[in-house]
């Protein structure tokens, strides 16, 4: 997984039909120290998170499992929005 | 797998049902010289390592799953072990 922030959101009327009802965010991936990682990617929403919020997201085709039994086609997902974290 | 040191903690409320009580450690990927290689990520941990510590990463969906132990988790990166030493001859 890995941190990101949300910075905008994706809307498409002709889709994938298990696409459907599924939010999709533009993430930007963090470093620890907050600053970008790569590039921005489109994640599908599955948490409740919003534009500004700091989550963290899950690659490969495990992005589709929280909308078990529906399969979407999807590579990336956000799985949580994070409260904070800790550097040792 | 990958050679990783833990370097901080996550704490996430608000998450999918699959990661309770689980621990999210953000790792740093390491070269074998212990240089840092690419980006920190965050690993879920199964074997009860801490910060500082030098540990195995799985990175790949299913096996990683398997370390946290629940089938169905949207998890792509476990920590299965913490390194007592490595040789290189």
């Amino acid at each position: 997984m890995q941190l990101a922030r949300v910075i905008g959101d994706v809307v498409m009327s002709h889709k994938d039909e298990n696409l459907a009802g599924i939010k999709l965010l533009l993430v930007q991936p963090l470093t620890p120290e907050r600053e970008p990682a790569g590039r921005p990617l489109v994640a599908v929403d599955s948490v409740g998170a919003g534009v500004g919020e700091e989550v963290f997201f899950v690659r490969g085709k495990e992005a589709s499992f929280p909308f078990y039994p529906a399969e979407p086609p999807v590579d990336a997902g956000i799985v949580g929005i994070v409260d904070r974290w800790d550097l040792g | 797998m990958q050679i990783a040191k833990v370097i901080g903690t996550v704490v996430s409320t608000q998450k999918n049902r699959k990661f309770e009580g689980a621990k999210l450690m953000l790792v740093q990927p390491l070269n074998i010289d212990d240089t840092p290689r690419g980006n920190a990520l965050l690993a879920v941990d199964g074997v009860g390592a801490g910060v500082d510590e030098k540990v195995l990463v799985v990175l790949e969906g299913r096996a990683a799953g398997e370390a946290l132990g629940r089938k169905g988790a949207p998890v792509d990166a476990a920590i299965i072990g913490i390194i007592d030493t490595i040789t290189i001859d």
